[in-house]
């Protein structure tokens, strides 16, 4: 975590004295901070603690010295369900088409944007593509789910009316269909918003490389790809490792609120079946097994992606 | 944007002699065509629930509706506004934002300020405290026996406690304190301000660009959460937020489409009185407060998102 503590040294520095002295120097800086600090230990970490529960035969009431410790049993039963398999697949498929859709199309959009020369335009589009973003997960759930509906959706509408297809699709009836509804439903939603930093990154690159590349005569494609998108490969890729460490954590707000009971087979994701097979049916420990799965992996990811990329392309975040 | 904007000159002295390869002539059609196109798919489902809102709801089932009411109405509107639950939720949802954000404003710049300050002593070691929180987490069911044990189960104060510190918002502030000059917070020292006062008379009027910014991260997540309710407060009519009603009415449809039995009482109740046209008009009701405070703060929140998402 180099970044959070990098310009602790750059700033002026008092002569060593005393550290009691300095301590109550400071007192106020430490009236300041300490509340936050216990509080984020109580809400951040003491949940952390809770994995602890995944090793034990939890049983709420009792304390931590009365509970039965079970080892790895529950992770034997979570290994031996074939459910898990069929969650963990659809985790991973939801994950990475999210990932590369929420990733290749935002640098696409931020590209062409960037070609857009007339300001009310380029400033008018990116407004609106925002927008979605600022909507919450159920009112977007409700919007995709009523654009694709069989009974008067435009996505139906129009495929009929093109002559695509001659009766509705049932969209959101479909398991087949269903991760692609939830990746073009975030596809939506979050494009513009994640364009942002690209933008701003492009806004970045020094306009004498466009002026030495025109000297040469390259063409505006040519600049696009010799010039804009290598001056915003840095924060593609740190963006990229950032959204590899959060692949299993991808959340389920999604599935959850597009899903149904036709199409829980492709929908169901680790996090929902640790809510549906730990929290509802009160099987604590074996549900934290998932969530200690799911962060383990988690960081697995992000440690392997943040390796490779150093190794073959100097950019890392760590 | 003012940072977008400076690569402008560079194309627009070169329009006259770009316009005249083919190549890039394509390219500007299909940029005009791509943007047309998105602005189209962003904005047309919005108009198109307005309509329907607006729409008489027997008509609305024949379908049809583009982003003109046919049958143009009030009346979906007058029925949820005499929906008890909505009433509640809009009250709830409110006050969880306002407190919600102004909390974590405070706690979010406090820290800040004190992890701006290169010569903190424990700068270093909360730094790096705060910023493991941000990749590892306990996961859904310890969170929710934490909650229990407690005690904040069935209480107002599940919506504010748990977000109060937020190590990306307090990363942001703490950024761009670090861009104001230190020779102010020196001069303040000489005259005799403790920390606290720098803090609050010195910093905090400078940061409002960056407060603006996490203001509005905060507030836009305290109105759209709505699995805090579903998991602490579902069954609390007095404690469920605007977000949590229209999701229990919204997935009521698809579930008793669906054949499902596991919906909720008043969600059934509201799912065999509210067709399309009635939903949709909740759809609005739930999302016309962002839409308003959005332009406003657009401004701000290009930068800090930046700002942020660089630094950390």
């Amino acid at each position: 975590m180099k970044a959070v503590t990098a310009n602790s040294e750059n700033v002026y520095k008092k002569p060593k004295r005393n550290a009691w002295k300095v301590f109550k120097s400071q007192r106020y800086l430490y009236y300041m901070s300490i509340p936050f600090v216990i509080w984020v230990f109580i809400f951040q970490y003491l949940p952390l603690w809770g994995w602890t529960m995944a090793f034990q035969k939890y049983r709420p009431g009792l304390s931590f010295f009365e509970q039965k410790w079970v080892g790895l049993e529950h992770f034997r039963t979570l290994f031996q369900d074939d459910h898990f398999y069929q969650v963990l697949r659809n985790t991973l498929a939801m994950s990475l088409m999210g990932l590369v859709a929420g990733f290749i199309v935002p640098v696409v959009f931020a590209l062409l944007l960037n070609e857009v020369r007339i300001q009310v335009i380029k400033r008018f589009v990116q407004t609106v593509s925002y927008l979605p973003h600022f909507v919450s997960w159920v009112v977007a759930a409700g919007i995709v789910t009523k654009m694709l509906s069989a009974d008067g959706g435009v996505v139906n509408d129009m495929l009929m009316g093109l002559g695509i297809i001659d009766q509705p699709v049932q969209f959101m009836a479909q398991g087949k269909l269903f991760w692609w509804v939830v990746t073009f439903g975030d596809i939506w939603k979050e494009t513009g918003w994640n364009a942002i930093i690209y933008l701003a990154a492009i806004a970045g690159i020094g306009p004498e490389l466009y002026e030495a590349a025109r000297v040469d005569g390259a063409s505006r494609l040519q600049q696009m790809w010799h010039i804009t998108l290598p001056g915003i490969r840095p924060t593609i890729i740190i963006l990229l490792i950032m959204s590899i460490g959060h692949l299993l954590g991808t959340g389920f707000e999604k599935q959850f609120l597009l899903g149904n009971h036709l199409v829980i087979d492709y929908s169901e994701v680790l996090d929902l079946y640790a809510l549906n097979y730990g929290l509802a049916m009160g099987r604590y420990s074996f549900g934290t097994a998932i969530n200690i799965f799911n962060s383990v992996i988690s960081l697995i990811l992000l440690f392997a992606a943040n390796g490779i990329f150093k190794r073959y392309t100097n950019e890392s975040i760590m | 944007m003012e940072a977008v904007k400076s690569t402008t000159p560079v194309g627009g002295l070169n329009n006259k002699l770009q316009a005249k390869s083919p190549q890039d002539r394509i390219l500007w059609i299909v940029v005009y065509v791509f943007m047309i196109v998105v602005t189209v798919l962003t904005i047309y489902p919005f108009l198109n629930v307005l309509a329907i809102s607006f729409n008489d709801s027997v008509d609305t089932i024949r379908g049809g509706i583009t982003i003109w009411p046919r049958q143009f109405t009030l009346k979906n509107y007058d029925l949820i506004f005499t929906y008890e639950g909505l009433i509640t939720g809009f009250k709830i949802s409110f006050l969880r934002t306002v407190i919600g954000t102004v909390a974590g404003l405070v706690s979010g710049s406090m820290l800040a300020y004190t992890l701006a300050r290169s010569d903190f002593q424990a700068r270093r070691f909360i730094s790096i405290f705060l910023a493991v929180t941000m990749y590892v987490s306990g996961g859904l069911i310890p969170g929710f026996i934490l909650m229990k044990e407690l005690h904040l189960i069935d209480t107002f104060a599940v919506y504010i406690l748990p977000g109060l510190v937020s190590a990306f918002n307090v990363f942001i502030i703490r950024s761009f304190i670090d861009g104001l000059p230190y020779a102010l917070q020196e001069s303040a020292k000489l005259d005799g301000a403790n920390d606290f006062t720098i803090y609050w008379r010195v910093i905090l009027p400078l940061c409002k660009p960056a407060l603006a910014t996490v203001a509005l991260f905060l507030a836009v997540g305290q109105w759209n959460s709505w699995f805090d309710t579903y998991l602490f407060n579902g069954s609390n009519e007095s404690l469920t937020t605007l977000q949590y009603e229209l999701m229990k009415i919204l997935q009521s449809t698809t579930t008793s489409a669906t054949n499902s039995q596991d919906a909720a009482n008043m969600a059934e109740r509201m799912a065999q009185v509210s067709p399309e046209s009635v939903k949709m008009a909740i759809t609005i009701i739930v999302t016309v407060p962002i839409l308003i405070v959005y332009p406003f703060l657009q401004k701000y929140f290009v930068k800090g998102m930046t700002l942020g998402a660089v630094k950390s």
